[in-house]
């Protein structure tokens, strides 16, 4: 169901999108007022939602220690996965950021027999999930050059490394190529694995389509339909110093990758894709396994009622007495 | 033992992960026999002032909740997302990639679906996005949100009393989500409407009077105390002290008091008394705080520091200068990341520092208490205790990594040391299964009731497992372990998936292997039974 959700919604832009371009001529609409707004609501909205996290407070000192504590000296501890000071914290944080560290150490549990079970390494999410992550980051940071003027000879770099293969397939980029396969994989993992479709809802679907849209008609508008990518800096560069025009030497793709993005990082900071700025709040993972070393305040630590000791001797002195225990009050 | 005969009657327990046909969204449940605890007694809620005191039973139609129990929940959930950033994170940034879904000990024995981390913080996420997120109130079903209603509430309550808190799924989690900490959540949500369980609220009721979960008044907790020198000078010949609420000693240890009660925990109380005895430790038992573990935890924070709170009170009474701990997982998780922040700051105590080798306990400075495996592990690398491990020489052992002290405290090596030094063969299991992968009991958090039974034998299911394939490898025939809940639930949970494995403490094995001075020749281990090679000499 959530599958098809997803398709038709996706299809719906689509057709939303051409019957407002190529039907009604609402460039401005388009080119425009859309990618504004959802600049607008993008980041409005990640700053609410981040600020929204930390206002809660962290009541409890709860790392997921994952590894041998610092206790005795000749015991060797775990820096990284017992992390001990603001350093390792830091290693751990950027190992589970970059790399997914904790992805990594997924594995398979199956049945051997009716009662024996079987563990398997699984490392085919994590490697779809480094693939899906690293090229989106290497197309964002190819897109700076839309954005920046003059264009960084890093990203120069970049472009030419991403694009060494075009001698074997004509002006593709590796990492076109890659992201493409990664969302086919986590598309059809979700689709075929009976537990994953069983959790998943539309939404996660709709997510890798949408991306999936966004990635297919980049591609085609250097493939097939080409624009003016002159035109393009040009009008980037007039929404950023807030002299907006509807962009020219484009065409029906170009608007129907502006829409998508747009639609993308609007819906962003109200999606699970906030994850990219929670994975830093995470409490299991950002904090110090010094529990009993340095004390952690809670900021609403309110009283409680307690059962005294005066109240317990009060019930027991007697028997207490008479087996000889030590009583405050005789 | 009496429920696992009649668990095991009704024949293997059939394990299938195929996902129903039906989503979940559409809340169901249904409270089987042997798969839920019974509710909580009316006395020990009104003892404790808990919400909506009542008698009632979860496969009864009506709950007899509080007419406004909607607003109730709601409410409660709008406090606790403003007072826990884990609570409001974790429900907003699970990107449902399923990495969490076979590390669940419960779904791995049992194949329902909603024992997936993901899908069991699904079942309160589902009614959060419904009222406290704007895609859930615009897009309803459609973004995963669905209404509040007692059918909803009846699965919250089954599935939250189905996980064990062990926080095995947040090792593997990409973002590190607990579901522990939406377990705790969910509890105290439904505890605000007076829908929890015997097992946990019956415990805790008792710690909060007579300091201990058992309810064992102190002349009671004297007399189990003679009885157990009376049973060492049997076995060893030596006559041990065991100081009981005397002010001015330097030490106060708190165990769980499963370890004075029950069996085989009752081995490692012998081991603690033969090792203080031996080194001629300045401490002191307490009768008011003679309870290490809390099941306050598994009701709610406020719970547990109620019961907490004595703790460090009886270390101010009583004058020591700092705390040692036994042998218990969640006591540890306590202890380690909550007893400072809820009742510290300690300052009336001192920095830990062992009085027999000098050696400063630097990490636990702060809070002020030692565990007892770090305190024997520093013992026995200075040489202060002298071991005949072939006392032990009956059993090969194995280590199950109880998991609030490994994921929740990182205390992996100091047992092993241990162990390695009091008996000649010791066997890890696989490494899937072990430190911070270990897999729970089944029976933590307050499940580990006898009518349970059904679920915990699921939820131990993998432990038995990897205890089974040791077994088959190298022979073993004890597990060894540092947790009271443990020691309870495991016994069973072996007898039906791998009998032949006994479970027993770490201290049991220090005192089976400890030379006393002036002891005599032991013939027996702490337990009774004659040692290897004493076999038919004396004893029957």
């Amino acid at each position: 169901m959530g599958v098809l959700y997803s398709i038709s919604g996706i299809i719906a832009l689509v057709l939303l999108i051409t019957l407002g371009v190529w039907g009604m001529g609402w460039y401005s609409l388009f080119g425009v007022a859309v990618p504004y707004t959802a600049a607008l609501l993008f980041i409005a909205g990640f700053i609410y939602r981040v600020l929204r996290w930390a206002s809660s407070p962290v009541p409890f000192h709860i790392p997921t220690v994952c590894g041998q504590q610092k206790s005795l000296t000749w015991i060797k501890a775990d820096r990284t996965d017992s992390p001990y000071t603001a350093g390792d914290v830091v290693k751990r944080l950027a190992l589970e950021i970059l790399f997914f560290r904790s992805l990594l150490k997924n594995e398979k549990v199956e049945l051997e027999a009716p009662h024996r079970l079987l563990f398997r390494t699984a490392t085919l999410l994590w490697l779809g999930a480094m693939a899906f992550h690293w090229s989106l980051l290497v197309i964002l940071v190819r897109h700076l050059r839309f954005f920046l003027e003059p264009v960084p000879t890093v990203l120069v770099v970049l472009q030419r490394l991403d694009s060494i293969l075009q001698n074997l397939m004509p002006i593709l980029y590796i990492s076109d190529v890659v992201i493409l396969i990664a969302l086919a994989y986590l598309f059809f993992r979700r689709v075929i694995y009976p537990q994953v479709r069983y959790i998943s809802l539309p939404s996660d679907y709709f997510v890798l389509l949408g991306i999936a849209g966004i990635v297919i008609s980049g591609i085609l508008m250097r493939l097939i339909y080409r624009v003016d990518l002159v035109q393009v800096k040009e009008w980037v560069m007039a929404m950023l110093r807030f002299r907006p025009m509807p962009p020219k030497g484009v065409n029906l793709l170009f608007y129907i990758h502006l829409s998508f993005v747009s639609l993308f990082i609007a819906y962003l900071p109200v999606s699970k894709l906030m994850h990219v700025a929670g994975i830093f709040l995470s409490p299991t993972r950002n904090l110090r396994n010094t529990s009993r070393q340095e004390r952690h305040i809670n900021p609403w630590n309110h009283p409680v009622k307690v059962h005294t000791y005066e109240e317990y001797e009060d019930e027991f002195r007697d028997p207490m007495k008479e087996v000889g225990l030590p009583v405050e009050k005789e | 033992m009496r429920m696992s005969e009649e668990a095991s009657k009704e024949k293997s327990l059939k394990i299938d992960y195929t996902p129903p046909s039906k989503g979940w969204l559409e809340p169901t449940v249904e409270f089987k026999k042997g798969t839920y605890g019974y509710p909580a007694a009316s006395k020990h809620e009104k003892y404790l002032e808990l919400p909506n005191p009542r008698e009632w039973q979860p496969n009864e139609e009506d709950w007899k909740l509080p007419e406004n129990w909607k607003e109730i929940i709601l409410k409660g959930m709008e406090d606790r997302l403003s007072r826990y950033r884990s609570f409001r994170l974790f429900l907003d940034i699970c990107v449902r990639c399923g990495a969490c879904a076979d590390k669940c000990h419960f779904f791995i024995g049992s194949g329902d679906p909603k024992n997936m981390p993901v899908l069991r913080t699904e079942l309160l996420r589902s009614v959060y996005r419904r009222y406290f997120t704007l895609s859930g109130k615009i897009l309803g079903r459609l973004a995963g949100a669905r209404e509040l209603t007692e059918s909803v509430l009846k699965e919250w309550f089954y599935y939250f009393y189905q996980c064990t808190e062990c926080r095995r799924c947040s090792v593997f989690c990409p973002y590190g989500i607990d579901t522990c900490e939406i377990t705790m959540m969910g509890r105290e949500l439904l505890n605000l409407v007076g829908c929890n369980i015997n097992w946990v609220i019956e415990p805790t009721s008792n710690c909060f009077r007579t300091g201990n979960h058992l309810g064992i008044p102190p002349h009671a907790f004297k007399s189990t105390v003679d009885f157990a020198i009376d049973e060492l000078k049997e076995i060893t010949g030596v006559e041990v002290e065991v100081p009981i609420n005397r002010k001015g000693a330097k030490i106060l240890f708190i165990s769980p008091s499963a370890d004075y009660f029950a069996s085989p925990h009752w081995y490692t109380f012998l081991g603690y008394l033969l090792l203080f005895h031996e080194i001629g430790l300045d401490y002191t038992w307490s009768t008011y705080a003679s309870e290490g573990g809390n099941f306050g935890l598994f009701h709610s924070a406020d719970l547990a520091k109620r019961l907490n709170a004595k703790i460090y009170s009886e270390a101010k009474r009583l004058g020591v200068k700092w705390i040692l701990g036994g042998e218990c997982g969640h006591m540890w998780r306590v202890i380690h990341q909550y007893m400072d922040t809820f009742n510290g700051p300690a300052d009336f105590l001192e920095a830990p520092v062992s009085p027999i080798t000098g050696t400063p306990f630097e990490n636990a400075k702060s809070t002020k208490m030692v565990h007892i495996c770090e305190f024997t592990a520093d013992l026995i690398k200075n040489n202060k205790l002298k071991f005949d491990p072939s006392r032990n020489d009956k059993w090969k052992v194995t280590y199950h990594d109880s998991c609030n002290i490994s994921r929740g405290m990182g205390l992996l090596e100091e047992p092993r040391y241990i162990l390695r030094n009091v008996c000649d063969e010791f066997y890890e299991m696989p490494a899937n299964t072990i430190k911070e992968r270990t897999f729970c009991c089944g029976s933590g958090a307050g499940l580990g009731s006898d009518e349970n039974m059904e679920t915990r034998l699921r939820g131990g299911f993998p432990r038995a497992n990897a205890v089974k394939y040791v077994q088959e490898q190298f022979g073993v025939n004890l597990l060894t372990c540092i947790c009271a809940i443990d020691k309870a639930t495991l016994p069973p949970l072996l007898e039906y998936w791998v009998p032949g494995v006994e479970v027993a403490g770490i201290h049991e094995m220090v005192g089976n292997a400890l030379v006393l001075q002036g002891e005599k020749k032991r013939a027996t281990n702490l337990r009774g039974e004659p040692l290897k090679g004493e076999e038919g000499e004396n004893h029957v």
